[in-house]
């Protein structure tokens, strides 16, 4: 079976060098007149298809043989959460560790490290309400950056125009975020699946050209600049020290959204929205109001985006349109779908390793959105639950519910 | 606001309008069989375009004749999309078809992401001046400033194409196939259908006619970027949905509503604003007839 693999492969390989060949071989400049072309790029894409094509088919296999065979590294990784899930001292120590690093790294680390994590924690803190809008409710919110986009903009015009400070636009610009989140939610709640994540995606840029447009109120397409960065007042803060208490900031309000999902997803509500997720007929018929349900994940989700977004435009002191595109939206949908839906720790993780490698590995950053759109493929095919999967509340029948249920029945 | 104002608003319209309808029809044959946005349409659209520039850029050194010229780069540019459509059903959709319908959907998306950036970084990131390969013709020296030369050839383009099309889907063996396909996927296959060769030439066909559009549209315009397929994309992704999703007929009306609602919109309210008419629309037609003007709405099966 292998050698039929590697002969199928070379057939790939050939097609994807006969596909690719104009826009990866060929370069025209139609001004000179003049044709260059680039033979290396042939011989790359010969081998780079047949390394590839060998290994899709050996995953393809596995998937679909329903292989339950894990991979050694797979085996310890689970042993391992299995281990620390259970033992209690364990998971005190590790988020102790946690903790600990947390409240030390600024004193440990440069002004650009810093900096990095700012905006990593950012996309945290938006990996982590999106998830509450498609990894608790199952809906498919492709304008999210909308209210991230709200909540920068409400920071920065409030500032301007009345002179509002830092600390009070956090509540407002979540607000602000929260009366669109609403607004949007209400016509849309009808629809479901497909056509519910093209409609989220239109109005995700309806705004974005509104306020591209609105040059009188919002700067037009050169946006905004020389925003205020936050202050505590009566204290004379130099740049790093602002970079530290947004950084504080950034932590404090990635704990409060941890902690408020946590505590959502095992209230009434947070089941309800797992259950629509799941399947929302079924849902409807145990007679949970799905409608309300669909307002409350989006309204919810948009808070956190509204928030994260006034520190972004206190963080960033300048903010324009083009910051909040589509493919933004489409990148805290890959850091859920990386760190898996529902997943608090995968969404964490996700979104330090989207927002963070780049940063560490310049040389290849130019290549950073052709693979995170292949990851994106590869993640739905191969592991839709993400890397960290969320690990489902089951309820067991034990010896002691045996007894109960003898107790009850005699 | 003069007639002729009018008139070159509405010969405007009738030409976005048809190529919407070239892009539109590949959406809207997809949907109807495999119920998939595919996303990665409005990126096919772009590479077909991109390989019409590199080939007339190569072939422009030969000396051949115009007429040859414009047929060479808009076959290749066919054919290569073609190729584009078939393999990224093959990668991105065809593993998915048994899973859920969003992950197919966040699949398409990333498609379109890996498509999108892969064109950047081999290509480039400015915008390439398309060469002038449509002549202009002299009879319609008159009508200059109303219609020029390359809007009538967009229009009777897309006109052939669409009889071509209806010819196809009505009277042959693999349009038969197809529709048979739409109606019932599983009933299809036990008639003896076989459906991946269907999936796979709704791809092909949907491409190549996408390639054309943006082949003509370029040499409209004049230039090719690697962002246009997108929004184009989605607005024939509208003019789908407002036409009856699913429905070829309903795809063409949609889309020359699209491309007058855009064309009278841009040229009598205000241009800045003319991405959002096909958004509102989008949200309007969503919201108050999700089966679309053509299309009958269908209760949701338990």
């Amino acid at each position: 079976m292998l050698k039929d693999k590697l002969i199928r492969s070379f057939f790939v390989s050939l097609w994807f060098a006969v596909l690719t060949f104009p826009i990866m071989v060929v370069r025209v400049n139609t001004i000179e007149d003049t044709v260059t072309w680039r033979w290396g790029n042939l011989l790359m894409v010969l081998l780079g298809s047949y390394a590839l094509s060998f290994l899709w088919f050996i995953a393809l296999e596995r998937k679909f043989n329903g292989s339950k065979k894990q991979t050694r590294f797979a085996k310890t990784f689970n042993t391992l959460r299995a281990t620390v899930g259970e033992n209690r001292n364990l998971k005190l120590a590790l988020v102790a560790g946690v903790l600990l690093f947390v409240v030390i790294f600024p004193f440990i680390t440069s002004f650009y490290q810093m900096s990095i994590m700012n905006t990593a924690l950012m996309y945290v803190m938006l990996g982590l309400g999106l998830n509450i809008v498609i990894g608790l409710g199952g809906i498919l919110h492709l304008g999210y950056i909308a209210f991230f986009l709200v909540g920068s903009y409400s920071y920065a015009l409030l500032n301007i125009h009345f002179g509002l400070n830092f600390w009070l636009a956090l509540p407002i610009g979540g607000l602000l975020a929260l009366i669109l989140g609403i607004l949007i939610a209400v016509p849309v709640l009808r629809l479901r699946g497909d056509y519910l994540a093209i409609v989220t995606l239109a109005f995700g840029e309806i705004t974005r050209i509104v306020v591209e447009n609105w040059s009188s109120l919002t700067g037009g397409p050169s946006g905004i600049r020389s925003i205020p960065r936050p202050a505590i007042p009566g204290l004379d803060l130099n740049l790093t020290d602002t970079a530290k208490l947004v950084y504080f900031i950034m932590i404090v309000l990635a704990a409060l959204t941890i902690f408020i999902t946590i505590r959502l997803k095992d209230s009434r509500i947070g089941r309800a929205l797992i259950a629509m997720r799941e399947d929302e007929i079924a849902c409807q018929s145990m007679g949970i109001n799905t409608t309300q349900m669909k307002v409350i994940a989006f309204a919810l989700g948009s808070v956190f985006a509204g928030v994260a977004g006034v520190v972004f435009a206190a963080n960033t002191t300048f903010i324009n349109p083009a910051s909040f595109t589509i493919w933004e939206s489409v990148m805290v949908l890959l850091i859920v779908v990386l760190g898996g839906m529902g997943s608090i720790p995968g969404v964490v993780v996700a979104a330090l390793v989207i927002k963070l490698l780049p940063e560490y590995l310049r040389a290849f950053s130019q290549y950073r959105m052709l693979v995170f759109g292949a990851v994106l493929i590869i993640m739905m095919i191969f592991k839709p639950d993400g890397l960290l999967p969320e690990k489902r509340k089951h309820y067991s029948f034990t010896e002691d519910d045996k007894a109960e249920m003898k107790a009850e029945g005699n | 606001m003069s007639l002729d104002y009018f008139f070159k608003l509405f010969i405007g319209g009738l030409t976005k309008g048809s190529i919407y309808a070239l892009i539109a029809i590949g959406y809207t044959m997809v949907y109807g069989i495999i119920g998939l946005i595919n996303f990665a349409h409005g990126e096919v659209y772009m590479i077909g375009a991109f390989t019409a520039l590199i080939v007339a850029g190569v072939f422009s050194a030969l000396n051949l004749p115009v007429v040859a010229i414009l047929a060479i780069s808009v076959l290749i540019a066919m054919l290569f999309s073609a190729g584009y459509g078939y393999t990224l059903e093959k990668i991105a959709y065809k593993p998915l078809r048994t899973a859920p319908r969003l992950s197919a959907l966040i699949s398409a998306i990333g498609m379109s992401m890996f498509l999108q950036n892969y064109v950047l970084l081999a290509q480039t990131s400015n915008f390439l001046p398309f060469p002038q390969i449509i002549p202009e013709f002299a009879f319609l020296e008159p009508v200059k400033q109303t219609l020029r030369s390359t809007q009538l050839v967009i229009l009777v383009t897309t006109a052939v194409v669409m009889v071509l099309l209806t010819l196809l889907i009505k009277y042959t063996r693999i349009g038969k196939a197809m529709r048979a396909t739409s109606q019932d996927r599983t009933m299809a296959l036990l008639s003896g259908v076989n459906v991946n060769k269907v999936i796979s030439m709704t791809f092909i066909i949907g491409s190549a006619t996408a390639a054309l559009g943006g082949v003509l549209i370029t040499g409209h315009t004049g230039r090719v970027h690697f962002y246009i397929g997108f929004l184009v994309g989605i607005k024939a992704f509208v003019a789908a949905v407002l036409g009856g999703i699913g429905s070829i007929p309903g795809a063409v009306l949609g889309s020359f509503v699209l491309g007058f609602t855009e064309s009278f919109g841009a040229g009598y309210i205000s241009s800045d604003y003319e991405d959002v008419f096909a958004f509102i629309i989008l949200i309007l037609i969503l919201v108050f007839r999700p089966a679309g003007l053509l299309g009958k709405s269908t209760a949701q099966k338990v």
